[in-house]
């Protein structure tokens, strides 16, 4: 009953904020609770911020690669696996798997292609392992995407991964990519373009 | 009451059976009789009549996977499915004929309307979570939209338009305006873009400039006047008119708004080095091709036959499409055979009187922007490559196509 009347106070408090600011047209939906937001918030951008605290290491990496059954789809060593690529290849064994389409090896690879190194631990976070996502614990993901850049000659074996390292690490693409230009209604979708 | 229908099916049956006289096709008054009176054979077909209809057991157009991809593929994921344009009438695709593309392969999500939720929130004043129930509350718009999967792209091997186009389809969608929603949370200054994310096994998610989300992007519950189906989405997606595929989120489930491009794995899948080509990867520009006469169709002889097939643009609506019955050399406008709306596939016709010579048919489309539809060589032109046979396309292919009609009727890939 207190907890009811406590719960009761804060939506009045919250209310007559809500009032001051701009009012809503119709006032349809509820406000969520800021644990349903931290809990459904899986969004990682480039610059970390929505990163939690942990961290893991190249080595670290390694073992949850195996411990998770990670090479069962992606191939012993991040390759010739039907899952898509992770790790550049040797190019000396040959896939007995198709690549699948879009193809991801080489130039189209995570770690070569994306310009930020948040995007591998929001990826391995939301979706990783397959069917089984957000299982993995915070240290876990770093501990892979750490993995993920020593293998690919991104950073060294024994760099620690967390909230503050990883938006750091250069990536190849960094510098070599361009977004579409400002989008405005009734522009086609490239000037110029016949 | 019952002799008077009896007596009115008698009349239909002795009506159609002249009319079968007339047509000098055989008569068969028993068969007539079967079709018309044959009470319904099982509680199968008692079903379908009452309870959801399906289409005749004659009809047996179907969709198929990609060629490059196998589907189901190694893990049981359905990848990306074609649709069979040959078959297509008008300008909206059934449901179960629509294509489908998962984001980078994932499962079709079992999703309970009653427990699922769209959550929006981040760059805002007042996040929200709604219910199924509380969208369906708030004002809604229904337009027809086509969807189009940037790898729709026409290649030498591929025989039939199924192959060559059969990446897009076209629904009416009915649902919310994302700009409703936002406006009720409150967007605040510095906002730029947002990332929108669904329920799937892989939460697949997607950057999109908020300019774009205020102008005409939808939260659907409603395609073809029923749910948005599983396959496409349901219980919400979101539609992004005139953005290619990927960019509309199925299962959605979060909206956040942030203040810049987040660079999902969706998203960093599109990047290029050259800012034209990136342009050239969100938007598509204005496309059409023949879905009649085309691949592995044959024409049994000369004579009259209606050229027909879909027009689209990703910048507005279709003003114009043209038919070119010589390869590309002269231009002669077609018909448009049904209403041209924004972003919606547009159905043209062109009177055609065949002489049986051996011709490549093509339609260019024209849109409301007035943006004409490139042909190959002035895409090779404009980024200054030898156009022939190795000319990649960059971003969406949206080329003019032609198809080569054979002496003897048969229908070809032009490009093959």
């Amino acid at each position: 009953m207190v907890s009811r009347n406590l719960v009761l106070i804060v939506m009045i408090l919250g209310l007559s904020q809500i009032s001051r600011a701009q009012s809503p047209t119709y006032g349809v939906g509820r406000t969520p609770t800021a644990e349903e937001i931290r809990k459904l918030d899986i969004s990682i951008g480039p610059d970390g911020k929505e990163l939690p605290s942990g961290h893991g290491t190249a080595v670290e990496g390694a073992g949850v690669f195996l411990r998770k059954g990670c090479f069962t789809c992606h191939g012993e060593n991040g390759s010739n696996g039907p899952a898509p690529t992770l790790i550049k290849s040797d190019g000396k064994t040959k896939s007995p798997y198709p690549c699948l389409n879009p193809c991801v090896n080489d130039s189209n690879l995570m770690s070569s292609h994306s310009p930020y190194a948040t995007t591998i631990w929001d990826y391995i976070n939301r979706a990783m392992p397959l069917t089984k996502e957000g299982t993995l614990k915070p240290n876990e993901v770093y501990a892979l995407t750490a993995y993920l850049l020593y293998k690919n000659g991104i950073i060294r074996e024994d760099e620690v991964m967390d909230a503050q390292s990883l938006p750091k690490v250069k990536m190849p693409n960094r510098d070599h990519f361009a977004l579409a230009p400002e989008w405005k209604h009734g522009t086609p979708r490239l000037q110029g373009y016949p | 009451m019952s002799s008077k229908l009896s007596g009115r099916r008698r009349f239909l049956r002795d009506s159609a059976a002249l009319v079968g006289l007339a047509a000098g096709v055989a008569p068969s008054a028993d068969a007539q009789m079967s079709h018309s009176e044959a009470p319904p054979k099982d509680d199968k077909d008692n079903k379908d009549l009452i309870a959801y209809g399906e289409r005749s057991r004659y009809v047996k157009s179907v969709r198929i996977p990609v060629m490059e991809r196998m589907s189901p593929d190694e893990f049981g994921m359905t990848f990306h499915v074609l649709s069979p344009l040959q078959d297509s009438v008008g300008m909206i695709t059934a449901s179960s004929l629509h294509y489908v593309a998962t984001h980078r392969g994932s499962y079709v999500p079992d999703i309970d309307p009653q427990e699922h939720r769209l959550m929006i929130h981040g760059m805002v004043d007042r996040p929200l979570i709604f219910t199924m129930d509380e969208l369906k509350r708030l004002p809604f718009v229904t337009r027809a939209h086509f969807l189009e999967c940037s790898g729709n792209r026409a290649k030498a091997t591929h025989k039939t338009v199924q192959q060559t186009h059969g990446m897009t389809s076209c629904s009416e969608w009915t649902g919310v305006p994302l700009s409703l929603l936002l406006k009720e949370a409150g967007v605040q200054s510095g906002a730029s873009f947002v990332v929108a994310e669904g329920a799937e096994t892989v939460k697949g998610a997607t950057s999109l400039p908020l300019a774009k989300c205020m102008d005409d992007c939808l939260v659907c519950y409603g395609q073809n006047g029923e749910p948005v189906r599983p396959q496409h989405g349901f219980p919400l997606r979101l539609i992004v008119p005139g953005y290619e595929g990927i960019h509309n989120v199925k299962y959605l489930r979060r909206i956040k708004v942030v203040n810049q491009h987040y660079m999902t794995y969706n998203d960093y899948g599109h990047l290029a080095a050259d800012s034209r080509v990136a342009a050239l990867t969100r938007q598509v520009g204005p496309k059409s091709v023949i879905t009649f006469p085309s691949g592995e169709q044959k024409l049994p002889g000369p004579g009259f036959y209606e050229i027909t097939g879909l027009a689209w643009s990703g910048s507005g609506a279709v003003r114009s499409v043209d038919i070119s019955l010589d390869g590309g050399q002269s231009w002669t406008p077609a018909e448009l055979r049904s209403p041209a709306y924004p972003m919606a596939h547009t159905r043209f016709g062109f009177h055609w009187t065949w002489d049986g010579k051996e011709c490549v048919i093509m339609s260019r489309c024209t849109d409301e922007l007035g943006t004409v539809q490139p042909t190959r060589a002035e895409i090779a032109k404009y980024w200054n490559v030898p156009n022939d046979k190795d000319l990649q396309i960059k971003g969406l292919d949206n080329s003019v196509f032609g198809w080569r009609v054979a002496s003897d009727g048969s229908v070809h890939n032009g490009l093959a």
